[in-house]
């Protein structure tokens, strides 16, 4: 579904990403790992059109490396930006709103119940501002209002950042439920572990180049990655 | 039914502002219609302003430049032939220029759209920036303005300004059009461009990723904001009845800073409360600059007095509501009505 081949990003003199390649097949989860600064969020940025790149990215089938980030949007790519980026001023269901900003207005309706019906809890706090939500409900809105826009390919970045152990292991679930329903999920995740548990293909960035990839089920018996990912000595 | 009445009691009290302005016109001393007129061409200015700064989030420091621009070109036509003639002693008016003439609405709407013009070509190089950076090119624009204005003595008149422009500003047109702007401006707010412009204000790059066209939604401010910027301009020149550049100093542009920060970014009743609140209230301090009696103490006449008083207040309402005084939130009739009921049941 998306192909990503020989792809640079250069931020002023830094070479942040140096020409990786890789490939998201349908219905699956792919996660990228890697530490700090290795380019993972680079890389989404660069897929959601944010930076500029060198490469080609091509997505089902249409070449959209160099596209307008809002363009890139609409053919179907929902990026989860690291941090969550939840509009703090914005109510929750204005929030959801302008996740399905290029949404037919008539289909609105469904693409809110089907959100509420993942997320019951951000049915209860519909009317409350979107600033006023504990981390992990603010994280549960932000893909909430991803999947508003009815997305091919949902990127997520960091989902477990800033949220607690308990929390960090419902969103992994809600990932795996929303993947089994059918939708394919790029994952860039510094919590290697968890990440490589629920995907079906890794791999490895390590600055700016991909060093290992494989199956997420041989990653994480893989010697190299255990010593430096996992936490294992 | 709550929106139904919510819509009558704002055609009422628009209503009534404009019986009070009726009573205004007949009865009051010209120092008081004139503090009037004031409030009103400030309330459309702040209002405008609040839209790209409090609403979208851009730190634009712009007003003193659209204001000039819509200033200058609709004196300019209202302005006879005959007197550019007498007034252009420097240096001829150039032609087509100089027998242009329009009546007074016609003139303040295309000194609107002229600014909105500008304001449409300036935000290709001002939103390439964010942040403080967008400032200091706003900043920039203004003082371009100022030079440009002193120095195409042919079109401007230079330092010399204009004079004898006809005083046809009085309540009924500045208070129609800081209503009308108030009303187009609120409409925009509360659609779903309004959304996404406050969306942008929140996290740009997500609401880029969410499909939002973030310099269309900008520019749409930008523009909106520049038209009724222009038209406020042409309707303070037309107040005075005399421009010139030291006018529209970056000055202007700190005053409107100071009303949208102590109405509350983002919220438009709260602009208008500060608008009459620091329009008004910065006449009232007058008296302090008087010489008074307090007790048996004698306070001599101090001039500058007020200004020192009124940062004393600003420092006060920084302390106390330091978003402002209506914050983000807007006046609704369904707030005001609960809190009335609320008085009652105790």
């Amino acid at each position: 579904m998306l192909k990503v081949s020989n792809l640079n990003v250069y931020y002023g003199v830094i070479h942040a990403l140096k020409g990786i390649s890789f490939n998201v097949p349908e219905g699956k989860i792919i996660t990228l790992i890697g530490s700090n600064g290795a380019g993972k969020s680079s890389t989404l940025k660069a897929i959601a059109g944010l930076v500029n790149t060198k490469g080609s990215i091509k997505f089902l089938g249409g070449e959209i490396a160099g596209s307008k980030a809002h363009l890139v949007s609409k053919k179907g790519i929902a990026k989860v930006p690291e941090g969550r980026k939840v509009f703090a001023n914005l109510t929750v269901l204005e929030n959801l709103r302008m996740g399905g900003f290029n949404r037919d207005r008539n289909t609105l309706e469904k693409g809110y119940n089907e959100v509420f019906n993942i997320f019951p809890v951000l049915k209860e706090r519909a009317k409350q501002l979107a600033g006023t939500l504990s981390g992990g409900e603010q994280q549960m809105l932000a893909l909430g209002r991803a999947m508003m826009s009815e997305p091919a390919l949902l990127m997520l970045d960091e989902p477990s950042l800033g949220l607690a152990p308990k929390i960090v292991s419902e969103v992994f679930d809600i990932i795996k439920e929303l993947n089994r329903k059918g939708m394919t999920i790029l994952l860039v995740e510094q919590n290697a572990a968890q990440a490589l548990k629920i995907s079906d293909y890794g791999y490895v960035l390590e600055n700016g180049k991909i060093t290992l990839e494989d199956k997420a089920s041989n990653l994480i018996v893989n010697e190299q990655v255990r010593k430096s990912y996992l936490g294992e000595m | 039914m709550n929106k139904k009445r919510n819509s009558l009691l704002t055609i009422a009290s628009i209503v009534a502002l404009f019986l009070f302005l009726w009573y205004a016109s007949a009865h009051f001393n010209k120092y008081s219609i004139r503090i009037l007129n004031d409030i009103a061409i400030f309330m459309m200015l702040a209002v405008s302003y609040n839209l790209i700064n409090g609403v979208t989030g851009q730190f634009s420091l712009e007003p003193n430049g659209f204001t000039a621009i819509g200033a200058y070109v609709s004196s300019l036509l209202t302005l006879t032939a005959a007197q550019k003639h007498a007034m252009f002693i420097i240096v001829p008016m150039i032609h087509p220029l100089d027998t242009l003439h329009l009546p007074f609405l016609a003139a303040l709407i295309v000194g609107g759209l002229v600014t909105a013009l500008v304001g449409f070509i300036l935000a290709f190089p001002v939103f390439r920036v964010r942040g403080d950076y967008l400032a200091i090119v706003t900043l920039g624009f203004g003082l371009v303005i100022r030079v440009f204005s002193n120095n195409a003595i042919s079109v401007t008149n230079g330092p010399l300004g204009l004079k004898g422009i006809g005083a046809y500003t009085n309540l009924w047109w500045s208070w129609g059009w800081a209503v009308f702007s108030l009303i187009v401006i609120m409409r925009l707010v509360n659609s779903g461009y309004g959304r996404a412009m406050k969306a942008i204000r929140d996290d740009e790059d997500a609401a880029i990723a969410m499909g939002i066209n973030s310099f269309k939604i900008k520019m749409i401010a930008f523009v909106t904001s520049a038209f009724f910027e222009g038209v406020a301009g042409g309707l303070l020149a037309h107040l005075i009845t005399t421009i010139s550049p030291t006018l529209f100093t970056f000055f202007l542009t700190f005053n409107l800073l100071i009303i949208i920060v102590v109405g509350g970014l983002g919220s438009m009743t709260g602009t208008v409360i500060a608008t009459v609140m620091v329009v008004w209230g910065s006449e009232l301090l007058r008296v302090v600059d008087q010489p008074m009696h307090l007790f048996s103490f004698t306070i001599p006449g101090v001039p500058g007095m007020r200004m020192i008083l009124f940062s004393v207040l600003l420092i006060v309402i920084m302390l106390f509501a330091r978003e402002g005084i209506m914050g983000q939130k807007e006046f609704s009739w369904n707030g005001f009505l609960n809190f009335l009921r609320h008085r009652k049941q105790k």
